[in-house]
C-alpha cells in the first residue's frame, strides 16, 4: 500500500511542480505569443509580425514614456544607492538599541501596500508645492518618490557587508597613515562593492516595474511605460501593449537574471579563495 | 634611557564604566614592554589609547615628552598589528605590505625593495602576489607584522597578535618576533593574557587587573617578588595562603613559625603568603616544617605535580621524584622561598581563578 502511494508520489511531483510553473508563466507567455500575431485579434492567430513592435516605437507617447522610465531608473539608482550606502554605514556606527529601531523603520516601507507610499508622497508633496505657492507633480516628483522606495532596498542589501567587516579594518589603515577618506575609499568601500551592486540593481529594477507609486506622484503629463499601458488600456486594448508588455517583462527578467547569477557567482568565488570580491 | 612614550594618570569611561583607572606608565626606547592581564582588565584599551583609537577620559600620554591627545592615528609614528591582522581583503601581500608605504609616496622602485626586504625578513619569500585571504593564520599574522614594520615605525604596538595561532607556532613566532625587535632596536609594546609569552618576551611587565596597573618589572622581579596574591596567582603556579607578620623575618601561617627575609611590616600584621609549588621541598615524614600525606599526584611531563594534605591546607608541590598518593611526607620551605605581601584590598577570590 505505501508502495503504491509512493509510486504515486513520484508521478505527481514532477507534475505538481509543471502545473504550479504552468498557471504562473501561462498569461505570460500568451501575452508574449499574441505580442507577435499579425492581427488586431487576441484570439486567433493570423502569423508572425513585429507590426506592433513598429507601432509601438513610432507613438511618440510610448517614446517619451520610455525615456522617462530610463532616466527614471538611472537616476533613482544613483541617488538611492549613493543615500542608502550612507545610511547603511550611519546605522551600523550607531548604539544597538537605536539600530535595531532605526532598521526596522527602514524596513516598514518595503512591507507598505505600494498604494499608501503613492497616495501618501503624492500628499506631502502637493502641501509642500502649496506651501511653497509654486510647483507641481511631474517628472521631477516620481524621480523623489522612486529615490524614496529604493533607498530600503539599497540598505537591506549593504547592511550584511558591513556587518561582515573587520572592525579593525578602518583603523588598520589609519594606523598606516591613511587619512579617513583614503582609509574609507581604498580599504572599506572595496568591501561593501557587492552589497552596493546588489542594491543598485534591485533599485533599478524596482523602478522600471512600478506603477502605483509612479502613477500617484505625476501629473498626466509624464508618463513611465507602466502608466502608457494603463491608459492604453482604458481607451481599448491595442495588441501593441502586448508588445510594451513584453519589453518590460524582458527587461525585468534579465536584471533578475543578472542578480542572481551575481549571488551564485560571488558564492563559488568564496568557496574558492575565502574572498568575495 | 629617554622615555618614549608616557601615560600619566590616564583613565577611561565607557558610560559609567571605568576601564581604566588612573593609570601611568612609561615606555622606554627600545625597551619590550608587556601589558599582561585577564580579559577585560584594560590592556588593550590601553594600547588603543597609546595608538590614539580611543581617546582617555583623563589624563594624558606623551610620545617624547609632546603631548598626544591632538595627534589623530594616521599622524602618530607608530603602527599597530591588530588581534585578527586586519589585512585588507582586496590587496594580496605585496599591496597591503606597500599600503603605508604609498601614502608616504615612496618612490616605486623603493617600495618593491623594501616589500621584498620585509617578506624576507618574515619568512615570506615570493609570497608577493598571494591573496591575503588564502594565506594560513600564521601566515597572515607574518604579512601583518610585515605590512607594520616596513613603516620603520618608533614604536610597535601588538594586540594579542599570537592569540589565534596554536602552541607549536606560537612559541616560534614569540622567539622570532624577539629576535626581530632586537635586531631592528624598535619599541615594542605587546598586549597579552599569556603570561608564560609575557616572561618569555618582554624586558618589562605592567601586570594590569580592573583597570589598574598591579606591578611593573622584569619578569623575574614579578616572578620572583610580586607584589600582591593576584600578580602571584596570575604569574605562575602558587600556593596563596594567609598568614600574619609576627616580627620582622617571623612570619606565622599554616600554624608554623616560619623564618623569612621580610621586614617592614607592622606587629602581628595580617599578610598574604605566597610559596611557589616548585620552591617547597619534600623530605620524609616527622622531618619537615609541616607534614602531611600526598592525595594526589598528576604527572606533567617535566614534574610532578603533588598535592599535600597538610595543617589544613592542600599544598601544590612540584618535583621531579614522585611521591606516591597516600605516603606520609613532610614539606620544608627555604627561608628565601616565601613571598610576604601586604593584603590586597580586593578579595582574591573574585579576581583568582
Amino acid at each position: 500500500m505505501t508502495r503504491f502511494f509512493s509510486k504515486i508520489i513520484v508521478v505527481l511531483k514532477p507534475f505538481y511542480l509543471g502545473l504550479m510553473l504552468f498557471f504562473m508563466y501561462a498569461p505570460i507567455a500568451v501575452l508574449i505569443i499574441f505580442s507577435f500575431n499579425d492581427s488586431r485579434s487576441r484570439g486567433t492567430w493570423e502569423g508572425f509580425s513585429f507590426r506592433w513592435y513598429e507601432q509601438l516605437f513610432n507613438d511618440p507617447h510610448t517614446q517619451s514614456a520610455l525615456r522617462n522610465t530610463i532616466l527614471l531608473a538611472i537616476f533613482s539608482t544613483i541617488f538611492a544607492t549613493l543615500i542608502g550606502t550612507l545610511a547603511a554605514i550611519g546605522i551600523d556606527r550607531m548604539k544597538k538599541r537605536s539600530r535595531t529601531v532605526v532598521m526596522l523603520i527602514s524596513r516598514v516601507p518595503v512591507m507598505m501596500p505600494d498604494v499608501i507610499t503613492g497616495i501618501s508622497l503624492m500628499m506631502l508633496f502637493q502641501f509642500v508645492f502649496r506651501m511653497l505657492g509654486f510647483g507641481g507633480l511631474g517628472f521631477g516628483t516620481m524621480l523623489l518618490a522612486h529615490i524614496v522606495f529604493n533607498v530600503p532596498y539599497v540598505i537591506l542589501s549593504v547592511t550584511p557587508k558591513i556587518r561582515q567587516l573587520d572592525p579593525n579594518l578602518y583603523e588598520a589603515a589609519l594606523d598606516l597613515g591613511s587619512n579617513p577618506a583614503r582609509a574609507f575609499f581604498q580599504v572599506i568601500l572595496p568591501e561593501l562593492w557587492p552589497g552596493v551592486i546588489t542594491g543598485a540593481m534591485l533599485a533599478f529594477t524596482m523602478s522600471v516595474d512600478d506603477f502605483m507609486v509612479s502613477f500617484f506622484t505625476t501629473s498626466p503629463g509624464v508618463q513611465n511605460l507602466s502608466i502608457r499601458i494603463f491608459s492604453m488600456t482604458r481607451r481599448g486594448v491595442d495588441p501593441s501593449i502586448n508588445a510594451l508588455s513584453t519589453i518590460i517583462f524582458v527587461v525585468v527578467m534579465i536584471m533578475l537574471i543578472l542578480i542572481n547569477l551575481r549571488d551564485k557567482h560571488l558564492i563559488t568565488k568564496r568557496g574558492e579563495d575565502g574572498n568575495e570580491n | 634611557m629617554p622615555r618614549l612614550i608616557e601615560l600619566k594618570g590616564v583613565s577611561k569611561l565607557f558610560g559609567k564604566q571605568t576601564v581604566l583607572n588612573h593609570v601611568d606608565l612609561y615606555i622606554r626606547q627600545n625597551e619590550f614592554v608587556t601589558l599582561l592581564g585577564p580579559s577585560g582588565c584594560g590592556k588593550t584599551t590601553t594600547l588603543r589609547i597609546i595608538g590614539g583609537f580611543e581617546q582617555p577620559s583623563s589624563g594624558d600620554v606623551f610620545f617624547n615628552e609632546k603631548s598626544m591627545l591632538n595627534t589623530p592615528p594616521h599622524k602618530r609614528k607608530l603602527n599597530t598589528v591588530f588581534q585578527k591582522y586586519a589585512l585588507f581583503p582586496n590587496m594580496n601581500v605585496a599591496e597591503n605590505i606597500a599600503f603605508g608605504l604609498k601614502i608616504k609616496k615612496v618612490p616605486k622602485a623603493e617600495i618593491k625593495e623594501k616589500v621584498i626586504a620585509m617578506l624576507k625578513l618574515v619568512n615570506l619569500e615570493g609570497f608577493e602576489n598571494r591573496r591575503v585571504t588564502a594565506l594560513s593564520g600564521g601566515q597572515q599574522q607574518r604579512v601583518a607584522i610585515a605590512r607594520a614594520l616596513v613603516n620603520e615605525p618608533e614604536v610597535l604596538l601588538l594586540d594579542e597578535p599570537l592569540g589565534a595561532l596554536d602552541l607549536k607556532l606560537r612559541k616560534e613566532m614569540q622567539v622570532e618576533l624577539k629576535k626581530m625587535q632586537q635586531k631592528l632596536g624598535i619599541t615594542f609594546i605587546y598586549v597579552t593574557h599569556d603570561q608564560e609569552e609575557a616572561l618569555t618576551m618582554s624586558d618589562t611587565i605592567a601586570v594590569m587587573n580592573e583597570g589598574e596597573i598591579l606591578q611593573i618589572g622584569t619578569p623575574e622581579d614579578i616572578y620572583n617578588e610580586p607584589k600582591n596574591a593576584f600578580v602571584a596567582a596570575f604569574i605562575g603556579e602558587s600556593n596563596i595562603l594567609s598568614g600574619k607578620m609576627l616580627q620582622d623575618f617571623h612570619v606565622e601561617f599554616a600554624g608554623v613559625n616560619f623564618t623569612c627575609i621580610d621586614k617592614g611590616f607592622a606587629k602581628n600584621e595580617h599578610v598574604d603568603i605566597v610559596v611557589r609549588p616548585e620552591d617547597i621541598r619534600i623530605t620524609t615524614p616527622d622531618a619537615g616544617m609541616v607534614n602531611g600525606v600526598v592525595s594526589n599526584v598528576i604527572f606533567k611531563g617535566v614534574h610532578y605535580e603533588m598535592r599535600v594534605d597538610a595543617a589544613g591546607i592542600s599544598w601544590k608541590v612540584h618535583s621531579t621524584v614522585q611521591s606516591p598518593t597516600g605516603s606520609s611526607v613532610g614539606l620544608v620551605i627555604a627561608p628565601e622561598l616565601i613571598h610576604v605581601m601586604k593584603k590586597s584590598v580586593s578579595s582574591i577570590e573574585d579576581n583568582v581563578s
